[in-house]
């Protein structure tokens, strides 16, 4: 066994042997962690599925589900994955400030999304459909709410990010966070197409 | 070191044989699994036999080169050979990798024959023959039987007449549970809002053993029941003198019954509401739906079914079973 | 006032039976005993400094491992609480609601808390030693993901003394387990333990799958890793697939109970077999996953104690993948008597059969790796040849359950539990028992007393087959499972036998106990760091190994790196240089995992009981710990001087 002579070229990180870059791994294993999420949402998806007939006589989506607050809502998430797009792209020419504005932006954009489903979300319990009401109603509510909740976890989280930047600047160890929730974004973005196709556009159509 | 090891080996031997005596001396009753009174029961322990056999020829031999290897190479055996490096050879692999894959290949295409012709919902009667319908519904903890031809109703147990198909339609109204006669054949789940067919013949007179298979809460260890097999004329007199019994059931005495018990007797009613299977039934569907079977053997039917299946899952062929109550 | 706080304390303690009353005053006793051991020997820091918060992957693994023998022990008796009532079906030593209740936690604490911690904790031990790593990937994680483990595991333990037990089956199937049927809060501790430690699960996944792609020493291809390796890679890609699953399952479970939801109710539209069809998607590969780690260790073993190379890696690696692709699309043969039609059942009935094809290969691999070697039976050796006949039969009988047809007379049968008994004990018990053998002496510096330990082993192989032999006879015979009486004569010999059978391993598990604690007092210590002359770079450090693992990470050349420098020493080449010696950097222990671990335990007790004012504050702390973490991450790592590793080093290692 004789000592890695090429330590230092194998591994992105230059001070210490063994070392391996901690922003590397990071985002592979932030990768894996989408690939778990993937599947929870396919779970939920599935659910969905095999229960949309079971309105037991109440209401169903074609009669509640209003399209035209969704279209609104998904205007609204697509631009917010477009400006944190843009926020990435500032970061990478180390713009701080114009990262941190379009960060903002993104995180209002995201905030006008959960506030729209709030608002979906009571007029729906107001028309008399709930968690309780039917199989199709309670899957409904799990699986938007469930992005819902992951939409509002990424502001909290981008919250953060920002107080960090603001504190410390931008350096690898919060580069890689804002790539890495920049990936989180873009992915709650693909989820909700296919909320958008699968619950509303096939419930409606 | 060497003595300790050998009395303990010894003593080890001596307790497996103690057990196994012991097991045999337990065991020399007659299993009902192998011991089977019906066609379907027959049919399936043909296929435990074959499924024995078939993995007989690849699991003795290696019991037996296990045994050989592990003495032969052991380290204070200086004689063997000692080869560290060999660690690879294609033909040999290709034999371990090829007989079990014909095994496989052999008992996957008697597996697919046997599953079509088993298939529970398939009638074990001749055209011109007439079954014995009866209706089945598992309750918190106790069985009830319908004959709805008979209009007689019983609970925890049944008689049939011998070598008559009879078909089971099974639903619950209570959780899950699973409805079993070793003797005759296989089980089948009983589930609310759904009806499911299953098909079983008594071969020879005699009393069988029915059983609940599927836990469903504090008193399930009560839920057997007894089967009787008889002549045809028996079968008729049974039947007269149940139409005489003192005791009916109808649809208040059926709220009663439905209510969770623990001991339950044995019962025979006179008669039973009309109707009240397919109301058990459609208790738990919801409006819309339309009362179909399940375990059919219908191909177009389960063609439909697993097309619904397959728009409705993201994960491969998932949920075919789970989408029959779904429209 | 006085009445109310009796009525509440008569609910929400578990009440009425002596054996509860006995287990409580032991859990008072037991803790009252550690606290007073602590603090008599002034042990809190020590125990808070090196153990609570400690992110080294060794730590954690020995304390995955410490917590995974405590729950075999109390799913070791629920199982001989079992027996003795069936044994006695007359006396009703218990009655059914408490036997329902056993055996549902008997399933849930041997799956849940005993197989998955040992698994883990032997992944923690072992696998970045074996890659020549210093660490896991993300050693916060690591540490936090033990921390849910054990917060679930306290959770759903809680619920034998606090508001009673599940008691609708390890799997919890509704509608038995909704609302409708089980309106106590066991089935929410059910819910609450498997979804926290459900999630640690998950994040070790995570952890061990980049450890091993990323952190493997530099010249370790893929396809030259250590078979033990190769299996926690397969295990833990089945784990990220199988596991969102399980959580998903569980939310919609809670969703229903909680907030009445219909999801699996018999009203309002709900599909109970849904949850069938899930909870089986997932727990299909949870098999797998629990068994593939076991394969791993048998390979490991049976190369160094034949002293010979493994037989047909590249067979090895492929049966493995396969088996892990293949465990999805099998679950519907636990379900054959659902009624899904001929052709589903022929489909499910094929997938399974094809599994024993890439396992019987593993079997022959192993065999032909003994095949002209020199074997030595020391008992991690005795382990790995007891499981190839005990698996063997058990595959057979899997084989014999996976014929659609003939399992609609197995199913929910006692043959269908000797068989997944056989399988579980003989495949993944004997092995984690192999392992923990084989890599005891790495953890702590010693060997088990060998002349107990084969004690223990005789006593656990003859009680394995008189336990589970007379189960299959008696399945044959019509008995189903799950049930507390019977009236059958025919039946009561074999289950006395079986009975027989579960007291003797419950001796072989007292000498285990005792072998460890003897040798605790009583053993040699060993200066090798490489007590059975073994062939993987684990063994190249010193028994136990530092926390940094490696002075210098060593290069690799070949599958059995260790093997071969040590051939290359006794040809007289130069040894591996061992310097310079570069500062080595660490993370820094963290009290986070532990804090947050306590926050998802007060919120999953809020949410067992239905009491928001413990449940938000609970999750709002889980937050805040995020948090915390999330602005301190970056000062918590600190470096080794160089010179501290040389000295180290050179205590180490000037012994040898």
């Amino acid at each position: 066994m004789a000592q890695s002579p090429a330590h230092g070229a194998d591994h992105h990180d230059h001070h210490a042997a063994g070392h391996h870059d901690p922003q590397d791994l990071k985002l592979l294993g932030f990768w894996i962690f989408l690939v778990t999420d993937v599947l929870m949402f396919s779970t939920l998806f599935a659910t969905f599925i095999v229960l949309r007939g079971g309105t037991d006589g109440g209401p169903t989506g074609a009669e509640l589900l209003e399209i035209n607050g969704i279209i609104i809502s998904t205007f609204l998430l697509l631009t917010s994955s477009f400006t944190s797009g843009l926020a990435v792209l500032a970061m990478h020419q180390n713009k701080v400030q114009q990262m941190i504005i379009w960060l903002i932006v993104t995180g209002l954009l995201g905030a006008g999304f959960i506030g729209l489903e709030l608002n979906e979300f009571l007029h729906l319990i107001h028309e008399g459909a709930t968690l309780q009401t039917s199989a199709f109603w309670s899957s409904f509510f799990t699986l938007v709410g469930t992005h819902g909740v992951h939409v509002t976890v990424g502001l909290f989280w981008m919250i953060a990010i920002i107080i960090q930047i603001v504190r410390r600047g931008l350096n690898s160890d919060t580069k890689g966070k804002i790539t890495v929730f920049s990936l989180y974004w873009h992915f709650l973005d693909a989820v909700w197409i296919f909320l958008l196709s699968i619950v509303y556009l096939m419930e409606v159509m | 070191m060497g003595k300790k090891r050998s009395s303990l080996v010894r003593a080890a031997f001596s307790a497996v044989v103690l057990a196994m005596t012991m097991l045999l001396l337990s065991g020399c009753g007659n299993y009902m699994v192998l011991d089977p009174k019906g066609p379907i029961a027959q049919k399936q322990l043909d296929l435990i036999g074959i499924t024995v056999l078939l993995c007989s020829i690849i699991i003795v031999p290696v019991l037996i080169i296990t045994f050989i290897i592990v003495w032969r190479y052991r380290a204070s055996n200086k004689k063997a050979d000692y080869k560290p490096e060999w660690a690879h050879n294609n033909l040999l692999e290709t034999i371990w990798w090829g007989i079990p894959i014909v095994i496989i290949a052999i008992l996957a295409v008697i597996t697919i024959r046997y599953t079509h012709e088993l298939e529970p919902s398939k009638t074990l009667a001749a055209e011109s023959e007439k079954e014995v319908v009866i209706q089945v519904a598992s309750l918190d903890w106790k069985w009830l039987f319908m004959y709805p031809e008979e209009g007689i109703a019983t609970i925890n147990t049944i008689t049939i007449p011998e070598d008559r198909s009879v078909r089971f339609e099974l639903t619950s109204d209570a959780p899950m549970n699973s409805f079993w006669i070793p003797e005759l054949g296989g089980q089948i789940y009983t589930m609310s809002g759904m009806s499911m067919a299953l098909h079983l013949k008594a071969d020879e007179p005699g009393d069988y053993f029915g059983t609940a298979a599927n836990f469903s809460g504090e008193y399930f260890a009560n839920m057997t029941f007894d089967v009787h097999a008889t002549t045809e004329a028996d079968y008729e007199k049974w039947v007269a003198d149940a139409k005489n019994s003192s005791d009916t059931l109808t649809d208040e005495g059926y709220q009663e019954l439905a209510k969770p018990s623990a001991d339950n007797e044995q019962l025979v009613y006179a008669s039973f509401p009309e109707g009240l299977y397919e109301r058990i039934v459609t208790k738990y569907m919801h409006d819309g739906a339309e009362l179909h079977e399940h375990g059919s053997a219908s191909s177009d039917e389960e063609g439909k079914q697993s097309a619904d299946a397959g728009a409705a899952s993201t994960e491969a062929e998932g949920h075919d079973s789970s989408s029959h109550t779904g429209h | 006032m006085l009445d109310n706080i009796k009525e509440f304390a008569s609910e929400f303690f578990v009440t009425g039976d002596p054996l509860i009353y006995g287990a409580d005053v032991s859990i008072v006793l037991a803790t009252l005993a550690i606290v007073f051991v602590l603090t008599y020997f002034k042990k809190w820091g020590w125990l808070w400094r090196n153990w609570l918060t400690t992110v080294d992957h060794k730590k954690i693994g020995i304390m995955y491992i410490l917590a995974a023998i405590v729950m075999l022990f109390r799913g070791g008796v629920d199982a001989v609480m079992m027996r003795t009532q069936l044994a006695f079906p007359d006396l009703n030593f218990l009655e059914p609601e408490h036997y329902n209740q056993i055996f549902t936690t008997h399933g849930v604490v041997m799956i849940f808390f005993m197989a998955m911690p040992l698994m883990f904790g032997l992944f923690n031990i072992v696998v970045p030693l074996q890659i020549g790593a210093r660490d896991v990937a993300f050693p916060f994680l690591n540490s936090l993901s033990f921390w849910l483990f054990f917060v679930g595991a306290m959770l759903f333990n809680l619920s034998f003394v606090i508001g009673g037990s599940p008691d609708a089956g390890w799997l919890a199937y509704p509608p038995l387990s909704g609302t409708q049927f089980n309106p106590g809060v066991g089935q929410n501790f059910y819910i609450w333990g498997i979804q926290i430690s459900g999630i640690g699960s998950l994040a070790s996944g995570i952890n061990f799958i980049v450890t091993i792609l990323k952190m493997r020493a530099p010249g370790m291809t893929m396809m030259k890793m250590p078979m033990f390796t190769w299996s926690v890679f397969a295990s833990s890609t089945t784990i990220i697939f199988a596991f969102p699953i399980l959580a998903i399952t569980m939310l919609l479970l809670f969703m229903d109970r909680f907030f009445g939801a219909h999801f699996f109710t018999l009203d309002g539209g709900g599909n109970p077999m849904m949850y069938i069809n899930l909870i089986w998607m997932w727990g299909h590969p949870e098999v797998y996953i629990v068994v593939l780690p076991a394969f791993g260790v048998f390979s490991e073993t049976v190369a160094t104690f034949a002293r010979k190379r493994l037989f047909g890696y590249a067979s090895m690696v492929f049966a493995m993948v396969i088996i892990s692709i293949i465990s999805f699309f099998t679950w519907a043969h636990h379900f054959f008597t659902m009624g899904s039609g001929a052709n589903v059942n022929a489909f499910f009935a094929v997938t399974t059969m094809i599994i024993a094809i890439p396992t019987g290969v593993k079997i022959f691999n192993w065999l032909f790796t003994m095949y002209k070697g020199r074997i030595s039976f020391p008992t991690p050796m005795m382990w790995t040849i007891a499981f190839i006949p005990a698996f063997v039969v058990g595959g057979m009988t899997g084989v014999m359950l996976s014929v659609a047809p003939a399992d609609f007379q197995f199913h929910n049968s006692y043959f269908l539990i000797a068989h997944f008994h056989q399988v579980l004990i003989g495949g993944v018990v004997f092995g984690y028992f192999a392992g923990l053998y084989y890599w005891w002496p790495k953890m702590f510096g010693f060997k088990l007393n060998e002349y107990l330990g084969k004690w223990a082993f005789w006593f656990w192989n003859i009680g394995f087959y008189v336990c589970f032999m007379p189960q299959y006879l008696v399945g044959l015979d019509g008995m189903t499972r799950r049930i507390s009486v019977f009236s059958d004569p025919d039946w009561t010999g074999l289950n006395v036998v079986s009975t027989i059978g579960a007291y003797i391993m419950g001796i072989a598990f007292l000498f285990q106990v005792a072998q460890i604690g003897y040798s605790i007092f009583r053993h040699e210590k060993d200066t090798t760091g490489d007590i059975w002359d073994a062939r993987t770079l684990e063994w190249s450090t010193p028994s136990p190994a530092p926390e940094y693992n490696f002075a210098v990470i060593p290069q690799v050349h070949s599958r059995d790196e260790w093997w071969e420098e040590k051939e290359r020493r006794a040809r007289g080449e130069q040894p591996a240089q061992y310097g310079p010696i570069e500062p080595i950097h660490m993370p820094k222990n963290s009290a986070i995992p532990a804090i947050m671990g306590a926050c998802w335990f007060i919120a999953g007790f809020g949410l067992v009981f239905h009491w928001l004012f413990f449940a938000i504050p609970g999750l709002i702390g889980v937050f805040i710990c995020m948090f915390a973490r999330s602005f301190s991450a970056h000062k918590a790592e600190y470096y080794i001087p160089a010179e501290e590793v040389e000295r180290t080093e050179a205590t180490l290692r000037g012994s040898v």
